[in-house]
């Protein structure tokens, strides 16, 4: 029974993970790049809601609604100022960027909310838990609705990516840049989409992240942005079922292995398992074959 | 024909400017802060941070080997540094018996670049094996596995020898026993044995193991690697040995530098060596322009500094730090500013040519963004 | 044409270059400036107060809490005493011991004469070598430790010492026979918690009791207790020891709610400033024991008129943190009457007087505790609350 305790347990953390991290491989998959602020929009997503519970009184749809405006416009203008006018050169120079960004974010968040840590009440505070197995099995709501959330999220990408004109755009994108600009293909709009939908996620995640774990604190988006970043990568960066999947089975291998093996050493087994996948399928588990031309 | 003779000519020449500025750089600044010091010229912040800004200094000119030179992205470098500091106070501890101050860093320095070096081959076998943001997820999935194995080393020292186990617990020492590493507290009480000068050799020798490397037949093997893999491979070169001549020999240069850089300071804990430092060098390459040696020596020294500098704008500190670093990546990198700053470098060097960049062609570039 | 070009584009990295070093002399002169600058302004001379603590990143809020506190206190003393005045310079070090070492630097720099912090243990151990190679007085407000001042004269503790709390509560636990069964949760990443865990294992086994369930994590970002708690419940723990601070104190209430664990926690410390998170839900806190110096709903006159000035100026409740380093300032402050200290004294004058100060004729009376006095060793001995938390507030047991 206490197995499968553990196991909920790596489900609700999964999910949490799986959440984040289709924000990034969306991201990585269209625009080819590491968005390392990623985790930090989820921070600002998630101080803005918290304040439209508290200061603003807003029921729960109008302030994720507010947080996930909030976090495009965020996603929109971040783009522009910063990953805009370096399109097209070393990737490097993006991912420091990106980096400078996220610093930017946090020390933002801190001169704005302050340092001391916030509460955020759940979104799901008035559900109750599914208790199975005579209470010794409990299953909180958040953990259910991250996952069924996680889920929508996962397919609606997916029907939008391979469905609409504009999916289909960003995924020409994707294929070949100059290629896609030569069929006409305005590459920028599609980029700043990307964004846009990705930011907009990182709100819901932000929300989800902090109904399941409530402390809110600018470094807040900072390490589930790291292991999300590495959930993607283990289902296949670009891959939006392949971040589900990474996200869930990371989540739990982080669990069990604090449970049956070592707290200290947890993310060490879980890097260590990202790379045995990558040695064995360098482009993780479901992730698209590279080949490479002459 | 004449012209092409003349530019390998000049790229010779280029080189050997390249690497006398390299070292004038240092030898100078070593000089003339040598100088301030014994007037009494310079602040205490600025003198509390010349032996990390050595430490720095080697460590990015080590990076910019495996980044710029070799052309694989390490997001790891800080795991080799902590490998390199924490074996590094551990050998300083053993040896404290010894007459003199520098023979004891001598050895710590040596021994933290043995074990790191160790590490290198260890991890580089199978991280070179991937490419492009493949190989660098997996060097930070390696840098934080360093730093977590760290959280559970303790490790001894009493009459009858070391003791090493994974808890507290492992550990029975006698009563002049004492702990030298305690887990996620690292090392307390360390006798600060790094001075400047020590870490100016340090740099000179990074520069010479370097820029030696940089240009000798493996260098330019390492640099067809990175420019075209499928072409260099095809003339006969082994992509693995030559990339992981690059990758070991930054991993020894950087445990050097952490043991440099643990033995300034009375304590160094494993969080230390966490991802942001790792990021923290990178951006100093990266600044400093990929493959560029003496870049990296200026941008190391500048952004050290720049974040004490900015104190007086106290609560505001770290976002300008942060939005200086975003107007710098801009400035340096857009397209438009880059081919207005390339053309006039170029008239530039027509007249004095500097510094050569090691930098991989532009469209090599683009390719590493994408794992297509 | 060609040559107006080039003369053109070199004109403009001239001009660029102009700019780079035109910022980079503003910005030296500005640091001159700030240097400068209050000797100048305040008129008066001034005794110099350092300060050290992270005021970004993941421990800013400790940092943000000393700083506060210590600030109220000086503005309080230069109000009220108008020929003797302090002047505080807080410097940020991330809670990084490379950071610390060069905030203390720069306060050398700016003239420091006293001491405060520093806040957090691995940068203060990093410090405090630092200040008794130079002989300047440090008393930190929550560095507790006994690496701080092993083997240092001149570092002083004004918080309860790791050993010290972590013998105490165990102590309570037994006599008060509190719990049946015993699981400790620590973050063994940290200093602070682990020094707490080793010194109260190490009482309880010498009372004949033993810890059912240890559970540990290594980062207060930590978010997921879900192993920790499921261990302690199916161990059967009837109370739970959290050495640990606030912050992953909640969400371990939070989430032990949630599985409807409910055994008795006892907290430290640490454990003070958790009712005063903003959205905090004090129901899942309600039956909490913890040990603190510091009661903010105390009828004490002088910690409700702290309290006062404290959420008026920065609008939440004051934590232990802030009364610590409120009673730093004013423990500064005893001394320097006593010993006649002046912003003429040399630092490493006042750092002798000091030292003689506190280890012979202290006496303190402050927001943490009452008469509080000093061992050699530069060690606190005050006498610490058990309080239980009801009804959203602190209640003595």
């Amino acid at each position: 029974m206490t197995a499968l305790t553990y196991l909920t347990g790596g489900l609700s953390l999964g999910s949490v993970y799986a959440i984040i991290a289709l924000g990034y491989t969306m991201v990585y998959g269209i625009a080819k790049m590491l968005n390392f602020a990623h985790g930090d929009v989820i921070m600002i997503g998630g101080y803005v809601v918290f304040c439209t519970f508290t200061y603003m009184n807003l029921p729960v749809w109008l302030g994720l609604l507010l947080g996930m405006v909030v976090c495009t416009v965020l996603g929109i203008v971040i783009e522009k100022l910063a990953y805009k006018p370096l399109r097209g050169t070393s990737s490097l120079a993006v991912l420091i960027t990106a980096i400078g960004v996220s610093y930017f974010l946090q020390n933002a968040a801190l001169l704005v909310f302050g340092s001391a840590p916030k509460v955020f009440t759940s979104m799901f505070a008035k559900a109750n838990n599914i208790e199975l197995a005579d209470g010794k099995l409990i299953l909180t709501p958040e953990t259910i609705f991250t996952i069924l959330i996680c889920v929508l999220i996962m397919i609606g990408l997916q029907v939008f990516i391979t469905k609409t004109k504009m999916g289909k755009a960003m995924r020409a994108v994707s294929e070949d840049n100059d290629a896609a600009r030569l069929m006409g293909i305005n590459v920028n709009q599609a980029i700043s989409t990307t964004f846009a939908i990705g930011s907009a996620l990182a709100a819901v995640a932000g929300v989800l992240l902090c109904s399941s774990y409530p402390t809110l604190m600018p470094t807040t988006g900072a390490m589930p942005g790291i292991k999300a970043f590495t959930a993607a990568v283990f289902g296949g960066i670009g891959s939006i079922p392949g971040a589900m999947v990474g996200g869930l089975i990371l989540g739990i291998i982080e669990i069990l292995s604090r449970a049956y093996i070592s707290t200290e050493l947890s993310d060490a087994i879980v890097f260590g398992v990202l790379i045995v996948v990558l040695l064995v399928k360098p482009t993780g588990l479901l992730g698209r074959k590279i080949t490479e031309k002459v | 024909m004449n012209t092409l003779m003349k530019m390998t000519k000049s790229n010779m020449n280029q080189y050997k400017r390249s690497a006398l500025w390299s070292y004038g750089i240092t030898i100078a600044g070593f000089v003339i802060v040598s100088i301030m010091v014994s007037a009494g010229l310079i602040s205490n912040s600025l003198q509390g941070q010349l032996v990390p800004i050595c430490a720095y200094i080697s460590l990015a000119v080590s990076l910019n080997l495996v980044v710029g030179i070799s052309g694989e992205l390490s997001l790891g470098h800080a795991g080799f540094m902590a490998i390199g500091a924490f074996s590094g106070v551990i050998a300083a501890t053993l040896f404290q018996s010894l007459p003199f101050l520098w023979v004891k860093l001598v050895i710590a320095i040596l021994v933290g670049g043995l074990f790191a070096g160790v590490a290198g081959v260890i991890i580089g076998v199978p991280v070179l094996r991937l490419r492009g943001d493949y190989l660098a997820i997996v060097t930070l999935a390696f840098g934080e596995i360093i730093r977590n194995v760290l959280n559970v080393i303790y490790v001894g020292l009493d009459e009858k020898g070391l003791q090493v186990s994974t808890s507290m617990d492992g550990i029975h020492l006698s009563e002049q026993g004492s702990m030298i590493l305690n887990g996620p507290m690292g090392a307390t009480g360390v006798t600060k044995l790094s001075t400047f000068f020590a870490g100016f050799l340090l740099v000179m020798f990074t520069l010479f193991v370097v820029l030696n490397l940089i240009n000798s037949k493996h260098g330019r093997a390492i640099m067809a690697m990175r420019d075209n893999r499928i072409a260099a491979e095809s003339v006969g070169l082994s992509a693995t040995n030559f990339k992981m001549t690059a990758f070991v020999t930054g991993a020894i240069l950087a445990g050097m530098a952490g043991a440099l850089f643990a033995l300034n300071y009375s304590t160094v804990a494993p969080v230390k060596f966490n991802f942001n430092t790792s990021i923290f060098i990178l951006v100093f390459v990266v600044l400093g322009g990929i493959g560029n040696i003496t870049g990296s020596i200026i941008s190391a020294a500048v952004l050290t500094i720049l974040p004490e500098a900015l104190r007086q704008f106290s609560d505001y500190r770290m976002l300008t730090y942060a939005i200086v670093l975003i107007i710098v990546m801009l400035a340096t990198n857009n397209p438009q500013l880059k081919a207005l700053t390339a053309a006039a470098s170029k008239q530039f060097k027509a007249k004095f040519s500097r510094t050569r960049v090691y930098k991989r062609p532009q469209k090599a570039d683009e390719e590493m963004g994408g794992t297509k | 044409m060609k040559t107006v070009r080039a003369h053109g584009v070199k004109g403009m990295l001239k001009r660029a270059l102009a700019v780079v070093m035109a910022g980079t002399m503003v910005l030296s002169m500005a640091a001159c400036g700030s240097e400068a600058e209050p000797a100048a302004e305040s008129g008066s001379a001034t005794v110099k107060i350092g300060g050290i603590g992270p005021l970004t990143g993941s421990a800013a809020v400790y940092g943000n809490a000393v700083y506060h506190g210590a600030q109220i206190a000086v503005d309080e003393i230069n109000a009220k005493d108008p020929n003797f005045q302090f002047e505080l310079n807080f410097q940020d070090d991330e809670n990084d011991a490379e950071k610390a070492v060069n905030a203390y630097q720069k306060l050398k720099d700016w003239g420091v004469q006293l001491l405060l912090g520093t806040v957090t243990t691995t940068p203060c151990v990093a410090v405090s070598a630092e200040t008794f190679a130079d002989r300047v007085f440090e008393l930190t407000p929550s560095a507790s430790s006994t690496d701080v001042t092993k083997g240092k004269d001149n570092v002083f503790q004004l918080c309860f010492t790791d050993p010290n709390q972590g013998t105490t509560a165990a102590k309570y636990l037994v006599d008060n026979n509190l719990g049946e069964k015993i699981a400790v949760i620590y973050n063994n990443a940290d200093a602070y918690s682990t020094g707490i865990y080793n010194a109260f294992t190490a009482e309880l086994k010498k009372s004949g009791k033993d810890v059912v369930y240890t559970g540990t994590f290594s980062s207060d970002d930590n978010a997921d207790f879900s192993v920790q708690l499921t261990g302690a419940q199916s161990a059967g723990a009837d109370l739970v020891f959290m050495p640990i601070y606030y912050t992953p104190a909640s969400m371990i209430l939070a989430q032990a709610s949630k599985m409807n664990y409910a055994p008795t926690f006892f907290g430290v410390d640490g454990m003070d400033g958790i009712l005063a998170m903003e959205g905090f839900n004090k129901d899942l806190a309600e039956n909490l024991m913890l040990m603190t110096p510091f009661n903010p709903w105390s009828k004490d006159e002088k910690v409700a008129a702290f309290v006062k000035t404290y959420e008026e100026k920065y609008g939440e409740t004051p934590n232990q943190f802030a009364a610590d380093a409120y009673d730093v300032v004013y423990a500064f402050y005893a001394a320097c009457q006593a010993k006649g200290v002046t912003a003429e004294t040399p630092a490493s004058d006042a750092c002798e007087a000091f030292v003689e100060y506190f280890t012979t004729e202290a006496k303190f009376d402050g927001l943490t505790g009452k008469g509080m006095t000093w061992g050699t060793n530069g060690e606190v001995s005050k006498d610490p609350v058990v309080c239980v938390i009801q009804g959203g507030i602190y209640v003595d047991r």
